[in-house]
């Protein structure tokens, strides 16, 4: 008995989400006395017996260069065989865009019961019961998963990534990899931007700023944060950003450390895409804008004056440190 | 050319979510149902928009509910779709949900079938991946963009940070979100048409059930902005710095 944990890869490096769904493995291993393995699919370059410090003893590794891309229906094959192999009882995905696609796959050929966006530790002490979001994030739900083996994929950002000591042995698995029925025809990564779902720290604008050419403050903000940037519904609309920005209920949902929105007056909808942020900072030229009840800290001003300001003092404080 | 398209009911994304009976059911007293919007805007959208290019082409929609979602289906109908199935069970699991779909899917010979990404309700983002299993079909999950040319389909697919576009044959599931089509409003002509069009009910086949909601919570309550004036914005910086240590 172990619990297996996915590791999703993207142009041979491990995802951070990854990492964060090997700790949360291997937190579970430790609550069931149990060991925790990780699996990889595809060649990586990442030395993945470091992945050791994230608490996994063993990685799995179907070293072929045919499982680069996302294939739902091989992956779930080889994962499902992984999990026979290695007498898994718990399987452990991040609810990123991979696990979306594979997690439940796996979970039906398997036959083992799922809760998907995961944002806590199961509860043992009775059964297996796993916290989830529900509602976008207005609300949690508490699933009890009634069969043998259990599927989880973990949210991002939602569970923090312990670094200790540690080495993962490399164990290649030899399973045999059907033709995909998928062929990939072109990729188009935003390449050096930090991806959304994966940003600490998110810089987003709405049509308080009046036009897509007023959106270098907000760069510039970004980037002395390092951090991703985002938009508003009618901005992906009106297509002054482009439609991977949007972030909403019916967008991109995601749950940054901090979440600075300017010029956005925070729609139900859209709180529903970032209510999971840890800090959420608004600011707004209109004091009655419904996203201040939902901040943390905001300031009620005219972005055009506030938002080079911060930056500049954050830029200051920095020096200073 | 036959597509079958996934449609759940959701509350209204304005809902006020609160719960009753001790936390373990969602509180429905006022609560206006929609069309689950993926479902609706991108997945129903995006079929009716291919049969409008090629009359051969075939909807049917299929919902797992009681009879208190027809209402929706009908609503579905009224958009477009040839005739609706709804398979008679209140479960919320999805295992056994996508069992139901995948019965009918392997019953009806479909070529396509469409989800939305996830419901706004529950977001499991799990029925797609399950039916695509159990009917042993490629899957093809959170599409922002659909072509059909033939029996080939290619779509544009969001991946970790960016997009990827694929070329996939017939018969196949996709997960359809932003992108994919556009919202329409139902007119006159397609309400009228949708009262007599064929909505068939049958009762679910034997399945197991692999997870249950034991309770729900809510957040706990933000405890309040802290406003900054504007002329003081290095203030800002300094507490998010020293007092919420985000930067």
């Amino acid at each position: 008995m172990s619990v297996l944990i996915f590791i999703d890869q993207s142009d041979g490096h491990v995802k951070k989400s990854s990492l964060e769904a090997i700790t949360y493995g291997a937190d579970i291993a430790k609550q069931l006395g149990v060991a925790a393995e990780g699996i990889v699919l595809g060649t990586v370059s990442d030395d993945l017996t470091a992945l050791g410090k994230y608490g996994i003893s063993k990685v799995h590794q179907v070293n072929n260069n045919a499982l680069n891309h996302v294939d739902a229906q091989l992956y779930a094959k080889i994962i499902a065989e992984a999990v026979t192999l290695s007498g898994a009882k718990v399987l452990v995905f991040s609810h990123n865009q991979t696990g979306k696609a594979v997690a439940a796959r796996v979970a039906a050929r398997l036959k083992a019961g799922i809760v998907s966006g995961a944002c806590a530790l199961p509860d043992t002490s009775n059964g297996f019961v796993v916290k989830k979001t529900v509602f976008s994030g207005k609300a949690f739900a508490n699933i009890s998963i009634h069969s043998d083996i259990k599927v989880i994929s973990l949210n991002p950002n939602s569970y923090k990534t312990i670094v200790g000591e540690g080495t993962a042995t490399i164990a290649d698995l030899n399973i045999i990899v059907d033709p995909s029925r998928i062929k990939v025809t072109a990729i188009n990564k935003v390449s050096g931007d930090v991806p959304l779902t994966e940003a600490d720290i998110v810089v987003s604008g709405g049509r308080g700023l009046k036009g897509p050419e007023n959106w270098g403050i907000l760069l510039d903000l970004a980037k002395e944060l390092g951090a991703a940037t985002a938009c508003s519904r009618p901005v992906g609309d009106a297509h002054w950003r482009p439609h991977h920005e949007h972030v909403g209920q019916t967008g991109v949902q995601i749950a940054p450390n901090l979440y600075i929105a300017i010029g956005i007056s925070g729609a139900i909808q859209h709180l529903a895409g970032v209510n999971r942020s840890k800090v959420i900072v608004v600011i707004n030229k209109d004091s009655e804008a419904p996203f201040f009840k939902a901040a943390d800290y905001g300031i009620v001003g005219d972005a055009f004056e506030v938002v080079p300001q911060l930056t500049a003092a954050i830029k200051k404080m920095k020096a200073s440190v | 050319m036959k597509i079958l398209v996934c449609i759940s009911k959701t509350p209204d994304t304005t809902s006020k979510i609160a719960f009753t009976d001790g936390n373990t059911k969602f509180d429905e007293s006022g609560v206006q149902w929609i069309i689950n919007p993926y479902d609706e805007w991108y997945s129903l959208v995006r079929a009716i928009e291919l049969k409008e290019k090629d009359a051969a082409v075939s909807i049917h929609l299929i919902t797992i509910g009681t009879a208190d979602s027809e209402p929706i289906i009908r609503k579905a109908l009224a958009l477009g779709g040839d005739e609706a199935i709804r398979v008679n069970s209140n479960s919320s699991d999805a295992y056994f949900i996508a069992t139901q779909i995948a019965e009918i899917a392997k019953q009806g010979g479909y070529d396509l079938i469409f989800t939305g990404k996830e419901t706004i309700d529950y977001n499991g983002s799990s029925i797609g991946g399950m039916i695509a299993e159990l009917t042993d079909a490629p899957y093809i999950s959170l599409a922002t963009k659909f072509e059909l040319a033939g029996t080939t389909a290619t779509i544009t697919r969001e991946v970790d940070g960016g997009e990827e576009v694929a070329e996939v044959d017939l018969p196949l599931v996709v997960s359809c979100q932003k992108g994919v089509a556009e919202q329409r409003i139902p007119n006159m002509r397609g309400i009228m048409a949708a009262r007599t069009k064929p909505l068939k009910v049958v009762e679910p086949i034997a399945a197991d059930t692999l997870s249950s909601i034991i309770s729900y919570e809510l957040p706990p309550a933000k405890a309040g902005v802290k406003l900054v004036a504007a002329d003081n914005v290095s203030e800002l910086a300094r507490l998010l710095h020293e007092e919420a240590k985000v930067i």
